[in-house]
């Protein structure tokens, strides 16, 4: 077994973690930062952090991470590290020439005091900053929340640096999609698109972390969100926030900076929070939903009618982050499924009361809990077993000791690939969750099939 | 591709190249850590800078004193839990992520490696000091696992807060009465992982090593120090060794167990495989028990022929020296056929290696067999003497980022210190060629005219291989995919793309055969679609 020492017997921990369904906030940070157009993520901090979070979001993408560092010594550790990043920003326009920086912060630069607004305002004071380019920063104590509050925070500051009302309004809809995948940012704006509304989505990393294989390696690929049109989202009708632990900060903050009114939907995962997402979207735009969606949410219901007798009543254990396993569990149960166990390393009780009331009256108990880890996950599994376990690449290790079918879903995936080419969100993403869960499912029925008993058609 | 019409400049011009773009300060310092390989007389090689600080924003591959210590050195040790004192993380982060194999011998035995333990530190921790959470944390880990030992990891705001992490392990291990111990490895500490590879070693030294004196049987005992199993490596070069009747007391720390490192005092000789992470417990060992040490290197087929050969001629044994070539000769046939193989794929191909602070050196063995030539290399975090060789250590001064990395005074232990050679020995073994703590650097085995970088950036990566146009590229995983768009195969060095093991004789035939899979993968010859190929044929609206 390789987790071996996991006992059946639960004992409430109140200090030690063990296999955490969370990572700290920089890496976050950093993933929104690279949805800007021509952005270099950098840390303040010690350097092993960014190597650290460069390393797991490129076994995630499978494609490179380029961001820069203070790389604090012990020295600037006592005294400061204003002068690593003013050096850091001076080093970084001469030879990396991004147009914008996104700066972040560590444990290390936070629990120092380090004051970025200061440090920045020098830099330009200084003119280390060249003319037409941006120093934004965002403050991301690896302390408090995780990577999904780091993601927030970074996009809050995209809003706080960069968003301006100029009076005028564009017409145009603001949309952050949240800590999705690639795939999935272009599938919102896909879908966004054919319901005719003027959009701007950011931050964007589709085709920046999804790039092609060309013979040439550009370090700020023709992708991203551009600096301009975050300025000019100050101008925008309204914003539309999917995932509250994700985007709803940066939302209300662009309401109280730019007078931008805002709605904090759930992601668009799933039938129902997909239906809503595109609603929302109609309502906003004034415009019909065009054929062509009601046709894609027809072929979903008809999956979800074709392969019913799969999926009801099934056992699923899940653990992830907040946004993502809300509109899961929802879905799941749209499936006539029972998602039994879930889990977030991400602290909030608002998770735990939400899921609560989404499996409310549906003929079963939820464990749930905010701000657990993977060690209670499977205990839980261990205690009352499921038929299903879907989550990151770490929970391969539970899925063979328990011999359970498994579906990678979520943050980080560094053993397979799809996930970065291949969206979870909208109709066609429910489609594909739903593909990937039956072949578990059905793989496992007919590795365990007596030969009598083994089936050519499902 | 358009690259590979330009014609290769010579190195000089590509140093020029490489530091035309930076900032005057920043060119200046870069220059003394970019240098043009000269190999004199004697094996002397021009000066390179070396472990100093990291030039803020020049992306560099570096990484920090925690990864050092509990990444590289504690981490592959099976039944020690290792709690990270800190936000989560540093613990998340080198969760299973280094291919430190380990093979429990029994389904009881204690293995928790697939386990990430972090006291997870909040905000009110930083605020109101962290050592209460720790005690409970430890506390918790004892109830629910009763391992043999705890090691505690302290993080960057560990040490701004004031955290006592020492007196909170001592106070535990007497309550608990099991080995807990504490490493101060804050990520700032020193310039790069380097700095926590030395405190991982006094750490071990003082807290493990002599702590069990039962007797270790057996012939021949050796320590296998700074192997750390990535692969496989370690399982490897366990077969060969027992195959010679060499016996492992322990590996530091490649499948490594507590007592492996409790009883390490009892070999006869410590093999140094990885200088940079290790070389400070081989020479505690030697001042403490007397236990004297040689490097050795099992990357390549006649590297670990050759190693193999040392061991057998220290101890002197003519049992040994003939087993030794018996096995030599067992091992080598499939290598030469394995060789014939691959070798009119390779040879004469060139290959650039960037890796940690050893390997980038051990690898350039493998790549000679092949016959391909090694055009640049450097490591992230080596010192000079891993350079240019341990004859240079005595001018290397300590700067002050380095400063306070503790230097530990060892004594001759009281009752176990015994020289396992007479004098007699020595001077035989001297006059026969032999040489002990004799690692003679990366910088005298390559060809002048090559390039040795300290601490390469992205910047300088991009440029290196634009203008020389390797055929391999070695480095790890932040480097990797960046090569690759540039349509250069690449290969990691650190985690063998999953691979392995590279080490011993059955690992040098897979690395043979993985990098002729690389530089005869096909892909490479797909990049450009069709109609980019010919774009002057314009559509002709006619079926031919």
């Amino acid at each position: 077994m390789l987790l071996r020492h996991t006992p059946t017997e639960i004992k409430e921990r109140s200090a030690l973690n063990i296999n955490p369904a969370k990572t700290c906030q920089p890496i976050g940070a950093m993933y929104a930062g690279l949805g800007i157009k021509g952005c270099l993520p950098h840390s303040h901090g010690s350097q092993g952090c960014c190597a650290y979070h460069r390393s797991t979001l490129t076994r995630h993408y499978k494609e490179p991470v380029s961001a820069a560092t203070s790389s604090f010594t012990e020295g600037a550790s006592v005294f400061g590290g204003q002068a690593n990043l003013l050096q850091a920003i001076e080093n970084i326009f001469s030879v990396y020439e991004p147009e914008v920086i996104a700066v972040h912060t560590t444990c290390l630069s936070e629990t120092i005091g380090d004051d970025l607004k200061q440090i920045v305002d020098k830099a330009v004071k200084e003119g280390k900053v060249p003319a037409g380019k941006e120093v934004i920063f965002a403050s991301t104590p690896s302390y408090v929340g995780s990577h999904v509050t780091g993601f927030s925070n970074m996009v809050k500051g995209m809003v706080k640096c960069l968003a301006v009302s100029t009076g005028k309004k564009n017409g145009k809809v603001n949309i952050i999609p949240g800590w999705v995948e690639p795939a999935d940012m272009e599938e919102i704006k896909r879908i966004a698109g054919m319901i005719g509304v003027s959009f701007t989505m950011f931050p964007d990393t589709s085709g920046v972390l999804n790039g092609p294989l060309t013979g040439e390696y550009h370090m700020f690929p023709d992708a991203g969100t551009p600096m301009e049109d975050i300025r000019s989202a100050g101008d925008a009708i309204g914003t539309l926030a999917l995932g509250e632990w994700c985007s709803g900060d940066a939302a209300r903050t662009m309401d109280a900076q730019c007078e931008v009114p805002c709605r904090v939907l759930d992601m668009p995962i799933g039938l129902k929070a997909t239906d809503r997402f595109i609603d929302a979207l109609r309502t906003v735009a004034g415009t019909s939903v065009p054929d062509a969606v009601n046709f894609e949410r027809g072929q979903l219901i008809d999956v979800i009618s074709d392969y019913h007798q799969y999926f009801f009543g099934k056992k699923v254990a899940l653990v992830g982050d907040p946004d993502q396993l809300i509109a899961l569990t929802e879905f799941l149960l749209t499936l006539d499924m029972q998602p039994i166990h879930v889990v977030t390393g991400t602290p909030g009780k608002k998770f735990e009361s939400r899921i609560r009331e989404l499996c409310a009256g549906k003929g079963f108990d939820v464990n749930v809990r905010a701000a657990g880890d993977m060690f209670l996950l499977h205990q839980w599994i261990k205690n009352q077993p499921v038929d299903l376990i879907m989550g990151n690449t770490y929970c391969k290790y539970i899925a063979r000791d328990e011999d359970i079918p498994y579906v990678r879903f979520g943050f980080p995936i560094m053993d397979r690939v799809g996930h970065q080419y291949f969206p979870v969100t909208g109709y066609k993403g429910g489609i594909r969750l739903m593909e990937k869960i039956l072949g578990v499912l059905l793989d496992r029925a007919e590795r365990d099939a007596p030969e009598e008993k083994f089936e050519l058609v499902y | 591709m358009a690259l590979k019409n330009k014609s290769i400049p010579d190195v000089a011009t590509v140093k020029e190249e490489l530091l035309k773009k930076y900032p005057t300060k920043v060119a200046r310092k870069r220059a003394k850590q970019i240098v043009i390989n000269q190999v004199a007389e004697g094996d002397v090689v021009p000066e390179v800078q070396a472990n100093v600080r990291t030039t803020p924003g020049i992306i560099t591959m570096r990484g920090c004193t925690y990864a050092g210590c509990k990444g590289v050195i504690l981490g592959p040790t099976r039944d020690i839990v290792n709690i990270t004192h800190g936000p989560i993380g540093c613990g998340f982060y080198s969760w299973l992520t280094r291919r430190n194999q380990t093979k429990a011998p029994f389904d009881s035995s204690e293995n928790f490696m697939p386990y990430a333990f972090s006291t997870d530190m909040q905000d009110e921790d930083i605020i109101f000091g962290g050592e209460k959470k720790l005690a409970a944390a430890i506390q918790e880990a004892y109830d629910t696992f009763h391992p043999k030992a705890i090691a505690i990891f302290a993080t960057c705001p560990v040490g701004l807060i004031g955290d006592d992490i020492h007196a909170v392990a001592r106070k535990m291990k007497d309550k608990l009465g099991i080995n807990i111990f504490a490493f101060s490895c804050e990520g700032y500490k020193g310039v790069s992982q380097s700095a926590g590879h030395h405190i991982a070693n006094n750490q071990i030294f003082t807290h493990v090593v002599g702590e069990d004196d039962t007797p270790k049987l057996g012939e021949y005992k050796i320590n296998m120090l700074g192997e750390y199993n990535i692969g496989g490596d370690a399982f490897e070069l366990e077969r060969v060794l027992e195959k010679c009747g060499i016996t492992l007391v322990s590996t530091f720390s490649g499948n490594s167990t507590y007592e492996h490192f409790a009883t390490a005092h009892q070999a006869d000789l410590n093999a140094v495989m990885c200088h940079r992470s290790i070389n400070y417990v081989a020479e505690m060992m030697e001042t403490k028990y007397g236990i004297p040490w040689i490097k050795v290197n099992f990357i390549g087929a006649e590297s670990s022929a050759k190693s193999l050969r040392k061991i057998a001629q220290y101890f002197g044994d003519k049992k040994l020296i003939d087993r030794v070539e018996e096995v030599i000769a067992e091992e080598m046939p499939a290598v030469h056929a394995a060789l014939e193989e691959v070798k009119p794929f390779t040879e004469g191909k060139t290959a650039m290696l960037f890796v940690g602070g050893s390997r980038a050196h051990h690898y350039q063995d493998l790549f000679t067999e092949m016959g391909m030539k090694t055009i640049a290399a450097g490591y992230e975090f080596a010192h000079r003497d891993d350079y240019e060789g341990r004859k240079v250590m005595p001018s290397i001064k300590v700067d002050a980022d380095s400063r306070n990395i503790e230097e530990i005074e060892v004594e001759p232990d009281a009752t176990r210190f015994a020289p396992r050679k007479s004098e007699a020995d020595l001077k035989r073994l001297a006059e026969e060629g032999f040489t002990f703590k004799d690692y003679e650097g990366m910088m005298p085995q390559m060809e002048s005219n090559t390039l040795v970088i300290d601490d390469l950036n992205q910047y300088e990566a991009d440029k290196l291989i634009e203008l020389l146009k390797p055929d391999v590229f070695c480095a790890g995983i932040k480097e990797k995919f960046s090569v690759q768009k540039m349509g250069v195969p690449m290969k990691q060095l650190h985690s063998y793309d999953y691979g392995g093991p590279y080490a011993g004789f059955k690992g040098a035939v897979n690395f043979y055969v993985e990098i002729k899979r690389l530089v005869t993968s096909k892909v490479w010859s797909d990049l450009k679609a069709p109609w980019e190929e010919n774009p002057e044929l314009s559509a002709t609206y006619v079926w031919e």
